[in-house]
């Protein structure tokens, strides 16, 4: 066994866990910022695809990543729109928007998908890594950690964004409050629909984005159904980080190791399912919750529509 | 004035409607969103250059107009039945069984490969019985962990189950892999039941049986749902779990029931699609039927008998819209967006009916009929 620990062992696995985790931690985040404000988002998903899809065209048509990226962003907001004009001003109810949502979109990208390239299977070039001066000399790390896409280093700036913009700002301390006290902060004057207007809008881009990753970074290609589950593993994320950005990157990270492990493993030879893999974590999850047996921390609104007036 | 208004609202509320005007109202109620989402899908079938009428009229053709494709559809009903069944009896009860397909598939991947060594050893009729319980109770069990979490602890049952989908849908693979492993096929896959023991037809017909124990099973949720005390019990959780408390209801003891008898419906469904269409379990086999049939428990109210026809709609469009989208060249998952769209509707729809409703008050209470409470009226 001692033949696992080699180099390329570790640099296989760091790279894969960023390339599986990344989507991952920019979706939990987006929807952390939802649930914060009182919105389950379970469509996150078909954010994602849309957000892949347009990330994908957008990117091989310009040739651009970066143009990419910010279609994924806009697809994504659009998405969220739907989200805001059901549940936010109409108070439908959340899950019920939020599988239409997943639903027509996994529907729509792939009819896309099969009437724009149903014949030609274009590719999108790898995207340019920058490596930090000095950092990236690191041996094993260095290269897999600190010789990424500049998207990487945006991702993890993420983390500290959001975490700022939900604790130390008044947006934050208003998104917070829509999730836990929506009551009270209408009463402060504060559009309750508004914040949570923000709040579902932010998460569409920060899904988006993870979904354009997935697409322009990850793959190269778009595929349908290509996201595979993992906007349900995000809100999973989203919901055991209660709301702390930091858990939501260990969690991310977590889950892209146990994603990417499989592989990892059998660049040393050793070859094991990919099935125990992906469900460990999972496992430890759900063992880990039923032998601590916490409450969940959830906001309190989560999930239920504001509606002026009503008790 | 006001005599003659309040006279012609009074004229207007004595009128009763017949039982067909009022069974034509709720009957359009519900399959409205049905027709707005054809539309809208026929839009963009025009949009992508295919013809909506030739693409409908096949499904409707090879889903229903010929007796194979009637055939295929009343076979489909019988998982999706019971699976809907399933997901009723949670979301009646207010609980959140996200993770239908985890235990769909664990449930298959048990009955599958347990299925051909129990045929030898005792006669097939009792093994067939015994695959259906074994379903079930794998089905239920897979709903244990959380609905035990979420009685005892509070703890969100959507993150849960979700979680033990996840665990269920690797689990089955694993199963399959392993010990249920058949080694006489390349693909991996359990041992095949032979067809001679699959669950036999309704006479006269190529159907099996486990469309009437799906009718059969309907019926007695229906019955469960709406003639006994626990019925009643689990309506009263699912409208307002703090009433429950309240009113002294053993809660703990409700949720965790209804969420094993949710759990195994769903896997009674397996057990039945297995033990009467395929006879084995291929790995990664994942027919993924519990968010499309969301949709459609949604459309019919939460109602096990409404749900039929709905879910009869659904299979005719699933087994004739896997053929229009053959011949009109489109993948097969235009269906997924066509659910999403009558959830959509139904949702506008939905809306537009309360919009309705609270302008009505707002002109009574303006024209000083009745006095409705002015907050109510300004939130509309």
């Amino acid at each position: 066994m001692g033949s696992v620990l080699t180099t390329d062992f570790f640099a296989a696995l760091i790279s894969g866990a960023i390339l599986a985790g990344m989507p991952l931690l920019l979706a939990a985040l987006g929807e952390t910022i939802s649930e914060q404000a009182g919105l389950l988002d379970i469509g996150l998903e078909g954010t994602m695809l849309l957000g892949a899809y347009a990330g994908f065209v957008v990117a091989n048509w310009t040739g651009s990543s970066w143009i990419g990226f910010l279609a994924a962003i806009v697809a994504g907001m659009a998405v969220n729109v739907l989200m805001v004009v059901f549940c936010v001003r109409m108070g439908r109810d959340q899950i019920v928007v939020g599988i239409a949502i997943l639903l027509s979109m996994e529907g729509l990208t792939s009819l896309l998908h099969a009437a724009q390239f149903g014949t030609s299977y274009p590719r999108l070039d790898g995207v340019p890594t920058v490596a930090i001066p000095g950092l990236s000399k690191i041996p094993v790390i260095g290269p897999s950690l600190f010789s990424q896409p500049l998207i990487v280093y945006i991702g993890f700036a993420l983390i500290f964004v959001v975490g700022w913009m939900l604790y130390k700002t008044n947006l934050g301390l208003n998104i917070r409050a829509a999730g836990w006290r929506p009551v009270a902060l209408d009463n402060a004057g504060v559009s309750v629909m508004r914040i949570r207007t923000i709040a579902s809008l932010s998460t569409g881009a920060l899904a988006g984005l993870g979904g354009g990753y997935m697409a322009i970074v990850t793959a190269g290609i778009f595929v349908p159904f290509m996201t595979g589950g993992l906007g349900f593993i995000a809100i999973v994320i989203a919901m055991l980080g209660r709301g702390r950005p930091i858990w939501v990157l260990i969690g991310s990270l977590l889950f892209g190791v146990a994603l990417s492990i499989a592989t990892a493993l059998q660049l040393v030879g050793i070859n094991i399912s990919a099935d125990v893999v992906q469900m460990l974590p999972f496992v430890a999850v759900m063992v880990a919750l039923a032998i601590l047996a916490r409450q969940s921390y959830l906001p309190a609104a989560l999930g239920t529509p504001f509606v002026r007036g009503e008790r | 004035m006001s005599d003659r208004a309040s006279g012609a609202t009074l004229s207007e509320a004595v009128r009763v409607p017949s039982v067909w005007e009022r069974g034509g109202k709720a009957f359009w109620r519900r399959a409205a969103p049905i027709v707005y989402a054809l539309l809208a899908g026929g839009v963009l079938l025009l949009v992508m250059g295919k013809n909506p009428a030739a693409f409908y009229w096949t499904t409707l053709e090879s889903g229903l107009l010929t007796w194979p494709g009637l055939t295929q559809t009343l076979i489909r009903l019988a998982p999706l039945l019971l699976m809907s069944a399933g997901f009723i009896v949670a979301f009646q009860a207010g609980l959140w069984n996200i993770g239908g397909d985890g235990q769909f598939l664990l449930a298959a991947a048990v009955v599958g490969g347990l299925g051909a060594s129990m045929m030898g050893v005792m006669p097939f009729w009792l093994a067939l019985i015994l695959l259906c319980v074994i379903g079930f109770v794998v089905g239920g069990a897979w709903t244990v962990v959380p609905s035990f979490l979420k009685a005892y602890y509070g703890m969100n049952e959507i993150i849960t189950t979700l979680m033990m989908a996840f665990i269920g849908i690797n689990l089955a693979n694993l199963l399959i892999k392993g010990p249920f492993l058949s080694h006489e096929t390349l693909v991996p896959q359990t041992k095949v039941i032979p067809f001679k023991y699959l669950l036999p037809y309704i006479p006269g017909t190529r159907i099996h049986v486990g469309l009437m124990i799906a009718l059969v099973v309907l019926a007695l949720v229906h019955f469960l749902q709406t003639r006994t005390g626990y019925g009643l019990r689990l309506r009263i959780l699912g409208m307002n779990p703090k009433a429950a408390v309240h009113a002294g209801l053993s809660v703990k003891k409700d949720i965790m029931t209804s969420f094993a008898l949710s759990g195994g419906l769903i896997g009674l469904a397996a057990a039945v699609e297995i033990l009467g269409v395929w006879g084995y379990v291929r790995a990664d086999w994942n027919p993924a039927f519990g968010m499309t049939l969301f949709a459609i428990v949604f459309l019919a109210g939460l109602d096990v008998m409404v749900v039929i026809p709905f879910v009869f709609f659904f299979a005719v469009i699933q087994i004739g819209g896997h053929e229009a989208a053959r011949q009109a060249g489109l993948p097969n998952d235009f269906l997924l967006l066509l659910v999403g769209l009558i959830l959509f509707f139904m949702v506008l729809t939905e809306w537009t009916r309360i919009r309705a409703r609270f302008n009505k008050m707002r002109k009574k209470a303006a024209a000083g009929v009745t006095a409705a409470p002015a907050e109510d009226v300004n939130n509309g």
